[in-house]
């Protein structure tokens, strides 16, 4: 999964439906960690503004 | 000055967080709030509206962070009829920064220490306990001990999923959200609207919250499996272009709402989480801040005797679990299995709804009468809707 940072809001809906907890969020950015993620496009669904595409 | 040890550290100063802190320091235990942002309540990622039943046992009213008054709810089907209800106590829109900022004063003025730009990592361990919190304070990694963590770090609910809680909630048990803040604007006064059907906000609705005569938060939220590609955004945007196509966009928010019911598991030994973080948001509104209020408001006391007992098993902390499961959180269950039911609601069956909510008089119209409405053909669901009701009418006296 891959996150388009100038679309990001930071929001951290995401990281709420990541049943691998591959998602981390801080002040200014979040990010994927792909070794944790298992590819349920989850995030990419939820994601207010479209910001996931799919690919590392 | 922030000390290196505390009773109980709470990461997330947003109103739970802020909440929890008060009770906890009033009631004798020391705390530390730490907040990722540079202040309390922004970004503001809420539609603001709140009862003055439901924030006034926690704070006192100021016209600092009020930003309108409302009475009255009008409902709108998909065909385009309405319905406006009158019968559900005043109500405020909030200036959310200021509020949020007001609320961890009154913790900072019963002794609660809060840092800000101070960025939660991880959890401390020793011997499989949790003794304290890695942050991340201008650019250096920072520990402080404690008997007992609070997450109340919002939607994310990370410092639960730390503790090994499992926090993740399904894609039908998210509302995915966009908010725009309009100026220039036709509104009716003292007036929140909601617009329901499934080309407007599948299995959601949009909402106007005024915030001034002129300017209003319009926004939407859709239920996370039902977003497919158009996003919440393209929805909202068709839907201003058509009601207020001459709006002026003065903020624009992105955030996540969970509807589900309370996580299973929102203590073990050592921590607490309330708030959103604990799933405590009323499945049917979207509404988080007095449920988040009321959970902290049980847990900060909760905590701060276990601090007095030296009690930090979860054995001792459910008795804040308890508490809120009789409190809300079965009223919270009741409001989720109506919700399930919303999600798959017919364009007709609203239409019908808003349709016999004309035919009520204005005196007798509130929400109790619209849920019973919402939920006929289906007798079980509508005995506890009842006895929610019953129930949170008993809890107010």
């Amino acid at each position: 999964m891959r996150i388009n940072k100038e679309l990001c809001d930071i929001c951290g809906t995401c990281v709420a439906v990541c049943p691998a907890d591959a998602i981390i969020v801080s002040e200014f950015e979040v990010k994927i960690d792909n070794k944790k993620c298992t590819n349920c496009l989850n995030c990419l669904k939820v994601c207010p503004i479209k910001a996931i595409e799919e690919g590392d | 000055m922030v000390q290196d040890r505390y009773d109980i550290v709470i990461i997330g100063a947003g109103p739970a967080g802020s909440v929890a802190a008060r009770f906890a320091a009033q009631n004798g235990a020391s705390v530390l709030m730490l907040e990722r942002d540079r202040e309390p309540g922004i970004p503001v990622r809420c539609a603001e509206g709140v009862s003055h039943n439901g924030i006034a046992p926690f704070i006192d009213i100021d016209e600092r962070w009020i930003a309108s008054r409302i009475e009255i709810a009008k409902l709108h089907a998909p065909n385009g009829e309405t319905a406006k209800m009158y019968n559900n106590g005043l109500g405020y829109v909030l200036e959310r920064r200021v509020f949020d900022t007001a609320l961890c004063e009154l913790a900072a003025k019963h002794g609660a220490h809060l840092i800000t730009k101070a960025d939660a990592l991880d959890l401390l361990w020793e011997k499989e306990k949790i003794t304290g919190v890695k942050y991340k304070y201008c650019g250096e990694i920072k520990t402080v001990k404690c008997d007992i963590v609070i997450g109340a770090d919002g939607v994310e609910s990370r410092v639960g999923r730390w503790a090994g809680i499992k926090t993740a909630v399904r894609l039908e048990d998210i509302d995915t959200c966009v908010q725009y803040t309009l100026a220039d604007i036709d509104i009716e006064e003292n007036t929140c609207e909601f617009y329901f059907g499934n080309n407007v906000s599948p299995g959601g609705y949009v909402w106007i919250f005024p915030k001034s005569d002129h300017t209003a938060n319009v926004g939407i939220g859709l239920s996370g499996h039902l977003s497919h590609k158009k996003g919440p955004k393209k929805y909202l945007d068709e839907f201003v272009e058509k009601r207020f196509p001459d709006a002026k966009i003065t903020y624009t928010v992105y955030g996540g709402v969970p509807t589900s019911a309370t996580l299973k598991e929102i203590v073990r030994d050592n921590i607490m989480l309330v708030g959103d973080a604990a799933r405590q948001v009323n499945p049917i509104t979207g509404g988080g801040v007095v449920q988040g209020m009321i959970a902290a408001s049980i847990a900060g006391k909760v905590a701060a005797d276990a601090v007095r007992e030296k009690r930090f098993d979860a054995k001792f902390l459910k008795k804040y679990s308890s508490e809120w499961e009789k409190k809300l959180g079965k009223t919270q269950r009741t409001m989720f299995t109506m919700k399930e039911k919303f999600l798959t609601m017919s364009d007709e069956r609203f239409n019908n709804i808003v349709r016999f909510c004309q035919k009520i008089p204005k005196d007798k119209f509130g929400l109790k009468v619209l849920f019973t409405e919402a939920v006929k053909g289906d007798p079980k669901l509508m005995v506890d809707v009842a006895k929610a009701f019953v129930m949170s009418k008993l809890k107010r006296k």
